[in-house]
């Protein structure tokens, strides 16, 4: 074994990935290996070693922040199933990325909740997709799926309702593309795999009963209990999903002692699609359009991920040329852009959930509507903008946001792009900022309603994988432009905004921060825009394929989106040469993982402040429930 | 003191309700006057109150780029020899491209021979499924296919309206010109000729042939460009965009004397070729 004790100048703590591995191979020499297949990185951990492994990986090597915890498939490509996990130092820094392996039929792997709560949701996903199970895990049942769902839809095996082919494009498309509606072929209940035994009129769904076993309760949903000498009814209430404060379909259930809050458990999945199945079948350019619907308020921002993840990949290929300046400077400026539409969505809606309905939010999501405009006449969408490519972009910025009348009573606009953007950066959207913190900073009611409520410890929140707002509300400065930087964040002057003190009015806080520091990036766009002008928007000076071929490999792109840490990872395999479609496409969903500490959030503060704090985390559902 | 927040906001509230006056006044209540430029003005800088667009009454005009429920292209009833024809040769691309999966196509094959022609049998469309990312506008190597800009498309029954065959996805080019002129001349400019790639390369090779058997001579690309462009380009985009004439200017052009470059050369080797078998 060679002597890595040779050189410990730099502390175990902060020293570089490689080192940190072989500290990892001395302590546990033969539970890990290096992953050695080409184009991937990190350690392959002995699944019996791996909480142990995990420990030290947090305690002694300072990786305390577990990103992205996730599963992938290799039916034919090994037939194993894997665990991946992305770790990073709330310090800053590239991930660590270590995996375990566990065989198709019976999978297991130990739960890493003792070490990392914000393993907790990430693992049920896992075992609600894969059926992989975690011995340890303390409430280890579906999570976007029902209870009483047979299979696990990720399985590379699982076919969907209306399963048409493994992948896309589909050959029935062209030439001979008659059409047909799916349902008219596939009937519903035809091509699904129903269990021998059952019985469809008798179908179960357990996963009520399921819900309130895990808050410690019968299937009664009251129970008498006896507190400080008064007889009480500790009453279970279910909030949503149905409910316009839950942003969406999105349920709580709660039990609560007279108005206290005594425990909270989150229920989601409503609006689950099984988007990263779709992902799956699609090929890689597909799916950019796709992610638009995640974190539907900040699409550009989830291009973006996407499109890093991917060029990941094919940076491991002979011809990749990286995307040019002026395609990053605009790139940058929508990302900043659509980050200002977020926070001024987040912050109305959060002023809608304590109270102040309507008024601040309409008068914020005005400047909303100009930035949208301007997202329609360069992507051709405003909520969907599917504006970035691999190696590029949709297009470069017109010359003039020009309408052309169609309609009858069409009202025309025509501005020079450059200088509506100038008067936007530069006068619009600072006004608005500073209405909004007229209007809230030193409100007494909002100072009321969310000083003090809601805390989250800066410990509790790298613990249980917080991202965005929520984990800089909490005194943690770890934002990935600075953190792990990506783009050209690095050249750009900005500061990473945060509060100290854990509660709703830190997170608007540090909202309101970032709002003008996106301002301070997007001035600093403006003269990049003026001297790229007439450089290519492509890498290779003309668009891309259709269809790429990209190299065999994994990659985690991620970025800092209005909501938090979007990641995605993506494994390409299969084929020869690289392949079309990706195997792996998972979404490190922020709105997902940030509801984690919901729960411990929540206890003792009063009902009325649980839709606040619901608000103040700032989830979106088409991303939660993906 | 106690309330001086609260009296702050209540403050602007206020002032947001007169300057919405102020702005109709100052405007003179022009937004409810047919008049083409106010709109801009209204929603610009300098605007402060708070602007409604009262649709139906109003309506935003979309943008150029705006894209929602593909259309095809078919030539201009009154065009000289291609009349009525389509511009989708149905090489299958945006059916491949495709995020849902939502175009169909059958290709066309000549009753004769049994070899695929350049024309499509039929071509549909589930906008129930499609989701207007503009991928087949994009990837289209023929310009064949274009995003629409009518958005009202609401109607009573799915299941008989929501499947668009060819005959209502087709629209003829001038419509094309009319919705998006600036974004039809920038692709005139890539193409090298507004009129279809290989009704062009048709012309062409007609021209080359007639004028000079098998020489290796190729014809001159810049003046088809130009002289069609000069007899087919509607005002509006004629006077927004740079002139064509700019070569080496603009990136199009550059691209456009690529092109040209290697047609030249696959025109030589082909007559090379010619000249060796004949």
């Amino acid at each position: 074994m060679e002597n890595l004790a040779a050189a410990p100048e730099q502390p175990i703590e902060t020293a570089s990935i490689d080192d940190a591995i072989a500290y990892l191979k001395s302590n546990h020499p033969g539970a890990i290996k290096l992953d050695d297949r080409a184009g991937y990185e990190g350690i392959i951990v002995d699944p019996d070693h791996l909480v142990d492994v995990a420990r030290v990986i947090r305690g002694e090597l300072g990786f305390d922040y577990l990103s992205s915890a996730t599963a992938v498939d290799y039916l034919g490509e090994g037939d194993h199933m894997e665990m991946v996990y992305h770790a990073y130092r709330t310090g800053g820094g590239g991930a660590l990325v270590f995996k375990a392996q566990t065989d198709r039929e019976n999978p297991a792997i130990p739960s890493l909740t003792s070490v990392w709560r914000g393993a907790d949701f990430q693992e049920r996903e896992a075992w609600d997709l894969y059926g992989i199970r975690f011995p340890g895990h303390p409430n280890l049942k579906r999570i976007l799926m029902w209870e009483g769902f047979h299979g696990h839809p990720m399985r590379k095996d699982w076919r969907e309702a209306y399963y048409e082919e493994e992948l896309k494009p589909f050959d029935s498309r062209w030439p001979g593309g008659h059409v047909h509606r799916s349902e008219e072929k596939n009937v519903f209940g035809k091509n699904v795999n129903y269990p021998t035994d059952i019985d469809l009129n008798r179908l179960m769904d357990s996963s009520e009963s399921a819900v309130y076993e895990s808050l410690g309760l019968g299937v009664d949903v009251e129970r008498i209990m006896d507190k400080d000498g008064f007889e009480t009814n500790e009453l279970v209430v279910n909030m949503g999903p149905h409910h316009p404060s839950t942003h969406g379909v999105f349920r709580m259930v709660l039990t609560v002692d007279g108005e206290t809050v005594t425990s909270l458990e989150p229920v989601m999945g409503y609006l689950h699609r099984n988007h990263e199945k779709i992902g799956e079948r699609n090929t890689y350019l597909h799916n950019i359009p796709f992610t638009d619907r995640l974190d539907y308020i900040s699409s550009m921002g989830n291009n973006h991920g996407y499109v890093l993840a991917v060029e990941q990949l094919m940076s491991l290929g002979r011809k990749y040329n990286p995307p040019t300046y002026r395609c990053e400077a605009l790139r940058v400026m929508m990302v900043e852009l659509s980050r200002i539409v977020n926070h001024l969505w987040a912050i109305g809606f959060w002023l809608n959930d304590i109270g102040a309905f309507f008024t601040p939010v309409l008068y914020f999501i005005q400047e909303r509507e100009r930035i949208l405009d301007f997202f329609e006449a360069v992507a051709g969408s405003r909520m969907m903008c599917n504006y970035m490519r691999f190696g590029g972009l949709f297009g470069d910025l017109p010359e003039r946001i020009k309408s052309v009348s169609n309609l009858t009573n069409d009202r025309v606009r025509d501005y020079n792009t450059m200088q509506f953007l100038t008067e936007m950066i530069n006068e619009r959207i600072p006004r608005t900022i500073d209405e909004l913190e007229l209007l809230l900073t030193q409100n007494e009611i909002v100072l009321e309603r969310s000083v003090d409520v809601g805390v989250l410890s800066a410990e509790d929140a790298i613990n249980y994988s917080a991202a965005g707002p929520l984990l800089r509300g909490s005194g943690v400065a770890y934002d990935i432009r600075r953190a792990d930087p990506y783009s050209i964040y690095p050249e750009l002057d900005f500061d990473i905004a945060v509060e100290e003190e854990g509660d709703m009015y830190a997170r608007y806080r540090v909202r309101v921060t970032e709002l003008r520091e996106s301002v301070r990036i997007l001035r600093q766009i403006l003269p990049r825009l003026e001297a790229t002008k007439g450089e290519s928007i492509w890498a290779d000076g003309k668009p891309g394929a259709y269809q790429p071929r990209v190299p065999h490999g994994e990659a985690y792109g991620r970025v800092e989106n209005g909501k938090g840490e979007l990641g995605y990872y993506v494994v390409s395999a299969g084929g020869r040469g690289g392949s079309s479609n990706p195997w792996r496409y998972h979404v490190r969903a922020p709105s997902f993982i940030n509801l984690t500490p919901l729960g411990r959030m929540s206890q003792g503060y009063k009902v009325a402040d649980i839709v606040g704090i619901l608000g103040s985390i700032d989830i979106v559902l088409g991303e939660t429930d993906r | 003191m106690y309330g001086t927040g609260l009296a702050k906001g209540l403050l602007l509230t206020l002032r947001h309700f007169v300057e919405s006056y102020i702005d109709d006044l100052r405007y003179g209540f022009r937004k409810y006057h047919h008049s083409t430029d106010n709109f801009g003005i209204r929603q610009g800088t300098k605007t402060k109150g708070v602007i409604t667009v009262q649709y139906p009454d109003e309506k935003v005009a979309v943008p150029e780029r705006f894209r929602f429920v593909p259309f095809l292209i078919v030539e201009d009833e009154d065009h000289p020899t291609r009349a009525g024809k389509d511009w989708c040769t149905s090489c299958g691309i945006c059916a491949k491209v495709c995020p849902p999966q939502c175009i169909w196509i059958v290709r066309g094959n000549d009753p004769v021979t049994g070899r695929p022609v350049p024309e499509p049998e039929a071509f549909f469309i589930d906008i129930d499924i499609c989701m207007n990312c503009g991928y087949c506008a994009e990837y289209c190597p023929f310009d064949a296919i274009k995003m629409d800009h009518d958005y009202e498309m609401a109607s009573y029954d799915r299941t008989s309206h929501h499947i668009h065959d060819k005959e209502r996805l087709s629209k003829p080019n001038s419509y094309w010109r009319g919705i998006a002129p600036t974004r039809a001349y920038e692709e005139m400019l890539v193409r090298g000729t507004w009129e279809h790639k290989d009704a062009a390369k048709e012309a062409r090779r007609g021209a080359a042939s007639s004028a000079r058997g098998r020489s290796s001579q190729p014809a001159a690309p810049a003046a088809t460009v130009t002289s069609s462009a000069a007899e087919a380009a509607p005002e509006a985009s004629a006077a927004a965009a740079p002139a064509p004439a700019a070569e080496g200017a603009t990136p199009w052009s550059e691209d456009d004397a690529k092109r040209e470059e290697r047609r030249r050369k696959a025109l030589e080797r082909k007559a090379r070729r010619a000249a060796k078998q004949g």
